[in-house]
């Protein structure tokens, strides 16, 4: 066992922890921060996308003791004071969500993408959401989540 | 509808936001694997590495001293508590179908499959201890080869799946329009074709699909309380409470199934799996909660595929190119056992090769056929994609032969709109359509013209990127389904669906409905309709789903019935309130009942301005000081509603492809699908419902395939392997509808569910070979990998099809009697 100190979501949290466990285990398991998903085991499919000292990381692939010292934001940690981050406003808006499972990832991904890139083209968007996979929406209305919360094209 | 026009329409027809939304964008959601209860212990399942073997010895001592291991349980240790994964549609009296126990007690038929299973205190202990289970198997021949398999005998040496059976063959299904007597004899057609017609032959390959569901399956058994209640990821949460109490002997009502958020299922999770089957047994053995979560490996490697079929086709015209006869012959792969559904979906296509067109004589037969491969049953629209692709796929066929446009080949066979309601040669009665209304809105959004004239231009400049038209003009049958003709094709269950409304003392309203969510937005869309229908507020309602014990009714949701079936048990339970309503209106109104008014919300007086809105009856009939006499206090009603008939969505699809003829490389540049699914609820649900349907249709036509190798192992067994489409492959798509409203149902609506999985996997083909058709190809095998692609415009020669694809000649002496190769008469040598 190892003890990491972290901050997930504001929280300041220490644990000790199996060298083995995934980042996304110790979210889920230890801290009951369901909110990010296991959708795979290969890292590809990015359900378990959060970020990790403001960059967007796929917590399948990163090693709870990797993350010790760090600051982990989660989607449960998005909003603030109760008003939705653009980027969740966004995916409600465009229904740029389904059954919600690939959700948490998809919106972590965009606003990093975001975070990168302000204005980006169609194609930006689609390639910068290409770790993460969604099986109900064809990704059409999450491209146009990301063009809305980035003040393009809100058409409806 | 009279209905809706009668009461104008405030929330059907806008496009709501989501209620569902909220807790999903914000992390507050409920999955199956979120769930942890006291002393919760874990399973993990030791699963076969072979296709088809005895289990000859399982050593379990090595497993059991793990730390933390609770049980370690083999199929002997658990068999006689087990109960068995049923098949609920024996689609012949006749079918051969193996046992299917949850764990395999003595041999394995497919890998994959559950051989032991380990329950520790962790996840991970349970895992770790699962690698010291010792199994030791004497492999035995596998039956992996569809084709192969159904010819496989004991004289010819042929692996069979399960050799108690002696053969591999299922069951033979078959409609013939000549013996149903809703049509002529095919045989005649094409005869008569073949002497004086057009005759096309093709053999089109469905290939393995994997319905791969983002929320991988899970499931929790807590057996201590007086209910052994389970949650798991399922579609079907009535159903599988239904088989528990079947096959296991715990009475009905002392189980509880609760399907909480669920992360989509696409049919995948429209099963009763041996992983619910081992929790629920283990759960009541040790007398503790325990929770299996599969993990992504295993989910594809053990929950159901989808398609896999060889399909057979001859069609027979006249020169002109009226159709008249089709004929279908083909073979299904059940996989290792008949799934619960099982040879049912192909049957579900039965009655869709004939699709929008008038053809006067049809005939249908399906093998299916077990083999050792995982178990086979819905995705995605379930034999209807299936039929479409044959159907569409082959009239481009027949418009080369004539030299048409494929659209005026199709619209010389299809039905008209004055036509309907028209009865096909299956013996459906399509309610209503207009085929004619969606292919001019489609081919004015895609610019159909246009593009036919550049891409003659390409083929006229010899460009090394050529482009290629695709044509869907499909229709289905959805909305699942009318027990009766359910009863009638033997499948084990109804197709009913029941809807509860429950008035509540402060007006605000709670719904129960008996179709279960995992995705599609019914808490929105079924707030919308019960707004209208009692004129209260889309926020004062609450729609509850997904648990046996608060929908204690159900039949659950796949085969796009939750609206057309469960939508109309909403209505009419809404319209019983109504009417339960109206005589204590009346009371407190001191009028006569005859003179009470219903409209927006509220009940008035005939001539008068005197009314009650409907919360506020609820609210006396809560109280119950003044109520008339003999009427009970309560304005909560329910409804079942068991169908008239199929709900029949129709529309056109058309996909503008590039081709790199000199890499294969494909680009699609255009998608455009205009549907009729009738009156439409929500217009943003449909959208999603649409694109993501139409992704998942292309995604069969380029990318994805479950692909074994030849011992039998799942060699696209992780999303490495399995290609999935990400954002950075797809486009974004122009839909738009036409509307003709269905007369089967109160709201006038139709199914979409379905409706772009089934359309688009053949405008997607037909346009990868209409780009290069010119260069001899009339075939290109699926997934249209660009490998393929490229031996299709390589190979030269008749057709230039991949391996495997088109086999033009099925009878003996064919060469005299079979039509030349489309597209190779006029572009002789082009290929070489």
């Amino acid at each position: 066992m190892t003890r990491i100190s972290l901050t997930v979501d504001g929280a300041k949290v220490s644990d000790d922890v199996e060298p083995r466990m995934l980042l996304v285990q110790y979210l889920r398991e230890k801290l009951g921060k369901t909110g990010t998903v296991i959708g795979c085991d290969t890292s590809n499919c990015g359900a378990c996308t959060v970020h990790l000292d403001g960059t967007s990381v796929k917590s399948c692939n990163v090693l709870a003791v990797q993350a010790d010292g760090g600051e982990v934001t989660t989607i449960e940690g998005l909003a603030q004071d109760g008003q939705l981050h653009a980027v969740q406003e966004a995916f409600r808006e465009c229904h740029g969500l389904q059954c919600g499972f690939c959700t948490p990832g998809m919106i972590m991904q965009s606003v990093d993408l975001l975070k990168e890139n302000p204005n980006p083209t169609e194609e930006e968007i689609r390639l910068g959401l290409e770790g993460n996979l969604c099986r109900c929406t064809g990704y059409h209305n999450i491209v146009k989540a990301v063009q809305y919360a980035a003040g393009q094209g809100a058409e409806s | 509808m009279t209905a809706t026009q009668e009461r104008p329409a405030a929330e059907i027809g806008r496009d709501r936001r989501r209620k569902e939304d909220q807790r999903l964008i914000t992390g507050r959601t409920r999955w199956t694997d979120n769930l942890t209860l006291p002393g919760m212990l874990h399973l993990a399942m030791v699963r076969s590495p072979f296709a088809h073997a005895t289990i000859t010895s399982i050593d379990t001592s090595a497993a059991e001293q793990a730390p933390n291991v609770v049980a370690v349980v083999t199929g002997q240790g658990i068999a006689d508590e087990q109960g068995v994964v049923i098949n609920a549609w024996p689609i012949t009296p006749d079918q051969k179908a193996p046992t299917h126990t949850p764990v395999a007690v003595d041999r394995v038929s497919f890998a994959g499959e559950i051989v032991a299973v380990v329950v520790a205190r962790s996840a991970a202990e349970a895992r770790d201890a699962a690698e010291l289970v010792d199994v030791e198997y004497d492999e035995l021949p596998a039956a992996l080869d569809l084709k192969e398999a159904a010819e496989a005998d004991a004289d010819n040496g042929g692996a069979i799946a399960h050799p108690d059976l002696g053969t591999n063959k299922s069951a033979l299904w078959v409609f013939d329009s000549s013996e149903a007597g809703t049509g002529g004899n095919v045989e005649e057609a094409i005869e008569k074709a073949r002497s004086d017609g057009i005759l096309i032959e093709r053999e089109y390959r469905q290939q393995r699909l994997i319905p791969a569901f983002m929320e991988p399956r899970s499931v929790v058994v807590d057996p201590t309380g007086e209910q052994i209640t389970m949650w798991s990821a399922t579609q079907v949460p009535h159903i599988v409470r239904f088989a528990l109490a079947a096959t296991t002997g715990v009475s009905e009502s002392k189980i509880r199934v609760i399907a909480p958020d669920v992360g989509g299922g696409f049919g995948g999770k429209l099963q009763t799996t041996p992983e619910e089957w081992v929790a629920f047994a283990l759960a009541r053995r040790l007398g503790k909660p325990v929770k299996y979560t599969e993990t992504r490996s295993e989910s594809l490697v053990a929950a159901h595929h989808g398609r896999d079929q060889w399909q057979r086709l001859t069609l027979a015209a006249e020169k002109d190119g009226t159709v008249t006869g089709f004929k279908v012959d083909l073979l299904a792969d059940l996989g290792s056992h008949v799934a619960i559904v099982g040879g049912g979906v192909p049957v579900l296509g039965a009655f869709m090769f004939n699709a929008i067109y008038k053809f006067p004589s049809y005939r249908f037969s399906c093998q299916t056929v077990l083999t050792n491969k995982t178990w086979t049953d819905a995705y995605r629209g379930a034999g209807r994609p299936e039929a479409t692709y044959a159907i569409e796929r082959i009239m481009d066929e027949l418009a080369v032969e004539v030299g048409v446009d494929p659209l005026e080949i199709r619209e010389k066979n299809w039905i008209k709109h004055e036509e309907f309601p028209f009865t096909t040669v299956c013996g459906l009665e399509y309610d209503s359509g207009n085929y004619e209304a969606a292919t001019a809105r489609a081919k004015e959004m895609f610019g159909y013209d246009e593009l036919r004239a550049e891409q003659k231009k390409r083929r006229e400049q010899g460009d090394k990127v050529q482009l290629g038209i695709g044509i869907s003009t499909f229709t289905e049958m959805c909305g699942l389904a009318p027990s009766r003709v359910l009863g009638s094709l033997d499948y084990g269950a109804g197709g009913w669906e029941h809807a509860s409304v429950r008035m509540l003392a402060t007006g605000k309203v709670e719904v129960v409905t008996g179709a279960s969510a995992h995705g599609q937005g019914h808490e929105t869309a079924f707030s919308q309709i019960v707004a209208d229908r009692l004129g209260v507020a889309f926020e004062d309602i609450e729609v509850l789903h997904g648990d046996t014990q608060i929908a204690h009714k159900g039949l659950d949701t796949y085969g796009s019935r939750s609206l057309v079936v469960g939508g109309e048990a909403l209505v009419r339970a809404a319209d019983k309130v109504i009417e339960k309503a109206k005589p204590i209106a009346a009371h407190l109104l001191e009028a006569s009942a005859d003179d009470i008014e219903f409209s927006h919300g509220r009940f008035g007086v005939r001539g008068t301005d005197q009314g009650m809105a409907i919360g506020e009856i609820a609210t006396a009939v809560f109280a119950a000081h003044n109520m008339p006499d003999g009427v009970e206090p309560s304005l909560d009603s329910e409804a079942t509603y068991d169908p008239v008939n199929f709900s029949f969505p129709h529309g056109t699809h058309l996909c503008a492809m590039e081709v790199d003829t000199e890499t294969g490389a494909l680009k699609m540049r255009k998608y455009v699908a205009c549907d009729d699914i009738g009156n439409i609820i929500n217009p943003l649900i449909v959208a999603g419902q649409v694109h993501g349907g139409l992704v998942q249709g292309i995604a069969q036509a380029l990318w994805e395939e479950a692909v074994y190798d030849d011992s039998g192992t799942l060699v696209s067994g992780s999303f490495v392997d399995y290609l999935l489409p990400t954002a950075a492959d797809t486009i974004s798509f122009d839909i738009d509808h036409t509307t003709s409203a269905s007369t089967t149902n109160t709201l006038g609506t139709k199914g979409v569910g379905e409706a772009g999985t089934i359309a688009s996997t053949p405008a997607v083909v037909n346009a990868v070979v209409d780009a290069v058709r010119h260069l001899g190809v009339n075939d290109v095998q699926m997934p249209c990998t660009p490998e393929r692609v490229w031996k299709a415009i390589n190979s030269g020669g008749a057709g230039g099809a991949t391996e495997g694809a088109a086999m033009p000649h099925f009878e003996a002496g064919g060469e005299a009697g079979n039509q030349e190769q489309p597209g190779t008469a006029s572009t002789e040598g082009v290929g070489e």
